[in-house]
C-alpha cells in the first residue's frame, strides 16, 4: 500500500485537491482510503463519503495535533492494509506553523493557497519546508504576477520541492499531481520510521491543565518574551 | 555553477560580498530570523556569534544552514537563467463532446495571436486548459499538445512546469495590499529582472496607455478599477513575464484599449490565445479557432476584408462607450449622441 501525507493551513484546499486527485488517479474508489486528522470538528468526512471514499476521522482535542498524528498514523496504516487499499491518504489541518506531520521516506504534500498572502510561504515553517510536493491552489482568482511571486517565495523556503498548481474546484492540475504521486513508496508498516521534524516541545504546566496566570503557576518548558522599555 | 561551488563560496567569502552580488540572499536570512549577523564575516563564523536557540527552533544547526544556503544560491541562480523558450505549439486533435473526431493537427508559432470563438459551453476554456497542462490524451477532449513539433517528455514537463504559460481571466483580481509601484517591484524582484527600474517604468507606461482612466504609481492595486486592473495585468504579462505562451479567457467587458493590448502582446515573441466573444478582439488576431460542441471545427485566417472592418467596428465600439458614459453621468441620449455630434 502507498501512503501519502497531506498537510496545510485550514481551508487551503486540501480536501478539494484530494478529491480531484482521486478522480484523476483513475482507479476504483474502493482502492483508496483517507484518514482525516483534525482538532475539534470536521465535516470533510461527508465530502469524502459523498464520492464513495472510505474515511476515518480523528480529533486531537486537547492534544497537539502533531503528537496526535504520530501516535495514530501507525494504526491508520494497519487499518488501510486490512481494508485492502492500494493508496492511503492522510489529511492533517496544520494548525500551528510549527507543525509538520511528515514521516521520512513517506511522500509529503503541503497544500497552500494563493489567497493566504504572498509572504505566507515564508512564515509557514517545517510544514512547507519539509514537503516533497507543494500544491498551490486558488490560482484562478489572483493575478499571474501574484502567482509567480507566491511560487518564488515558496522556492525560497523549499528549494527542492516540486511546485504544482491545482485548481481545487475544476481539478485543473490534478492529473499532473497524480503523475508525481505514482512514485510514492509501497509500505507494509510504519514501525521504526521517523518523523521529519521534532514535534513542538511543550510540556509545561499549562499542557497539564493549569489555567491560572502568573509566574508561580508556570513550570516545565517555558519561553519568555523580552519587552524593551524606554 | 554547481551546488559544490556555491558551498565553497559560502564557506570562504564574507557575507556582505555575497549579498552585494546576490541581493536575493537577504531573504534567506530574513526567513530564518537571522537579521543581526556580522556581515563582514563568512557564514559559519557569523553564525558562531548568533542565537543558537533561535536556529534550533527552525530544526537547523550551523552545518545545515550552510548547506541550505548553498542550495538556495544554486536554486536562484537557476531562476535567473531560465526562460522556457519555445518556437511552436501543436494541437493534435481529440474528439468532441459526442465523441466526433476534430481536426487532425494544427500548429501555432511564436509571434502569432489566435482567438478562440464559439458559444458559451462549447469548450473554449477547455481548450485553454488543455494547452495549459500540455494535455497528453488525459483530458476529456483526448487532445495532445506538442512543443516544437515533439511530444513533451516527463523531464521537460517538469522543467517547464509553471514557466510555460501565463494566464489571464475575468475572475482574476489583485489581492496584495501594495501600491502599483511596490507590486511591480515585487514582481520584478521575483523574476530577478536585471534592469528592474526600466522594466517597471515601461510596464507602468504601457498599462496606462491601455487603461481608460489613468492611475498613479502610488495607487493601491486593490483599488484599481476593473479596466485598470486588466490593463496592468496585460502590461505586466507583456513586459515582465517571461512565459512564452499567454492564455486569455474572456476579458471583454473590462474597458481597456483592446486593439492596443493585442499589439503590445504581439510585439513580445509569444504565442497568445484569446477566448472571446468580442469582435474587436477576435478580428485583431491573426487566426481564429471556431469551437463547436467541444471540437475545433474550423480555423479561419483573418482576411484582409475582415481587417478592413476593424476601423468601422472600433467606431461602433466608441459609440457604445459614449452612450454608456453619458448614461453613467446621468445625461440624456439623442440621435446626436449616437452620431457623436455633441
Ligand atoms: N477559487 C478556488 N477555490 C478553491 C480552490 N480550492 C479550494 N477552494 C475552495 O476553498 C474552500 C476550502 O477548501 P477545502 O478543500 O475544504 O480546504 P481544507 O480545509 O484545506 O480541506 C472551499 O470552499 C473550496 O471550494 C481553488 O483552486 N480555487
Ligand atoms: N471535447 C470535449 N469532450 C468532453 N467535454 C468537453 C469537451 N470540450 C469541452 N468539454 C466540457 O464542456 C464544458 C464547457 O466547456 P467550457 O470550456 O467551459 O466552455 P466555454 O469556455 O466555451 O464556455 C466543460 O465542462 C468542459 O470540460
Ligand atoms: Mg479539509
Ligand atoms: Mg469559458
Ligand atoms: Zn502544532
Ligand atoms: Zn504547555
Amino acid at each position: 500500500m502507498k501512503l501519502i501525507t497531506f498537510a496545510g493551513p485550514p481551508s487551503s484546499g486540501k480536501t478539494s485537491v484530494i478529491l480531484k486527485l482521486i478522480e484523476a488517479m483513475a482507479i476504483d474508489v474502493s482502492q483508496i482510503g483517507v484518514v482525516k486528522f483534525d482538532c475539534l470538528t470536521s465535516f470533510d468526512n461527508l465530502r469524502y463519503e459523498e464520492k464513495g471514499v472510505r474515511v476515518e476521522t480523528g480529533f486531537s482535542g486537547k492534544l497537539c495535533p502533531d503528537h496526535f498524528f504520530v501516535s495514530n498514523i501507525e494504526a491508520a496504516v494497519e487499518w488501510g492494509l486490512k481494508s485492502g487499499f492500494q493508496t492511503l491518504i492522510s489529511e492533517s489541518a496544520g494548525l500551528c506553523n510549527r507543525c509538520s506531520p511528515y514521516v521520512q521516506g513517506i511522500l509529503a504534500v503541503c497544500v497552500i493557497d494563493n489567497l493566504s498572502g504572498v509572504n505566507t510561504p515564508r512564515k509557514i515553517g517545517p510544514m512547507l519546508k519539509m514537503a516533497d510536493i507543494v500544491v498551490v491552489t486558488k490560482g484562478d482568482i489572483v493575478s499571474q504576477a501574484e502567482r509567480e511571486v507566491f511560487a518564488f517565495n515558496i522556492r525560497q523556503v523549499n528549494t527542492a520541492a516540486r511546485i504544482i498548481f491545482v485548481n481545487g474546484i475544476t481539478g485543473q492540475g490534478a492529473s499532473l499531481l497524480a503523475r508525481h504521486l505514482q512514485g510514492a513508496r509501497d509500505i507494509s508498516s510504519l514501525r521504526d520510521m521517523k518523523l521529519r521534524f521534532t514535534t513542538p516541545a511543550a510540556v509545561c504546566s499549562y499542557c497539564t491543565g493549569e489555567m491560572r496566570i502568573g509566574a508561580e503557576y508556570q513550570m516545565g518548558t517555558m519561553k519568555r518574551m523580552e519587552f524593551k522599555t524606554g | 555553477m554547481s551546488a559544490e561551488k556555491y558551498l565553497e563560496m559560502a564557506i570562504a567569502v564574507p557575507l556582505n560580498q555575497i549579498l552585494a552580488e546576490h541581493p536575493i540572499c537577504r531573504d534567506f536570512f530574513m526567513n530564518l530570523r537571522l537579521q543581526d549577523l556580522d556581515w563582514n564575516l563568512p557564514l559559519m563564523q557569523a553564525l558562531d556569534h548568533s542565537d543558537q536557540e533561535a536556529i534550533s527552533e527552525f530544526g537547523l544547526d550551523r552545518g545545515m544552514i550552510l548547506r541550505e544556503f548553498s542550495l538556495f544560491l544554486e536554486a536562484f541562480s537557476r531562476v535567473a537563467a531560465d526562460a522556457a523558450a519555445i518556437r511552436s505549439l501543436t494541437i493534435i486533435g481529440g474528439h468532441g463532446k459526442s465523441g466526433e473526431p476534430e481536426i487532425t493537427q494544427w500548429t501555432a508559432t511564436v509571434g502569432e495571436i489566435i482567438s478562440i470563438v464559439g458559444p458559451t459551453g462549447s469548450g473554449k476554456s477547455r481548450l485553454l486548459a488543455d494547452i495549459e497542462c500540455l494535455a497528453d490524451g488525459d483530458t476529456p477532449t483526448g487532445r495532445r499538445i506538442h512543443v516544437d513539433g515533439r511530444e513533451v517528455d516527463e523531464g521537460q514537463r517538469f522543467d517547464m512546469e509553471g514557466k510555460l504559460v501565463a494566464q489571464l481571466s475575468q475572475n482574476m483580481n489583485f489581492v496584495m495590499d501594495l501600491t502599483v509601484k511596490e507590486f511591480l517591484e515585487m514582481h520584478a524582484g521575483s523574476r530577478m529582472t536585471r534592469d528592474a527600474e526600466h522594466a517597471i517604468a515601461r510596464c507602468f507606461e504601457c498599462a496606462n496607455e491601455l487603461a481608460g482612466e489613468k492611475f498613479a504609481l502610488d495607487t493601491k492595486v486593490t483599488q484599481l478599477s476593473g479596466g485598470q486592473s486588466r490593463a496592468l495585468m496585460i502590461a505586466d504579462t507583456a513586459c515582465m513575464s517571461s512565459s512564452p505562451v499567454v492564455l486569455i479567457d474572456e476579458i471583454e467587458n473590462a474597458g481597456i484599449d483592446r486593439r492596443q493590448a493585442i499589439k503590445l502582446l504581439a510585439q513580445k515573441e509569444k504565442i497568445v490565445f484569446i477566448s472571446t466573444h468580442d469582435p474587436l478582439l477576435a478580428l485583431s488576431a491573426d487566426k481564429r479557432l471556431v469551437i463547436k460542441n467541444g471540437c475545433i471545427s474550423r480555423i479561419i485566417e483573418t482576411s484582409e476584408e475582415e481587417k478592413n472592418c476593424l476601423d468601422a467596428i472600433e467606431t461602433l465600439d466608441a459609440t457604445l462607450l459614449r452612450l454608456r458614459t453619458r448614461l453613467r453621468h446621468g445625461d440624456e441620449i439623442s440621435m446626436n449622441t449616437l452620431k457623436g455630434e455633441e
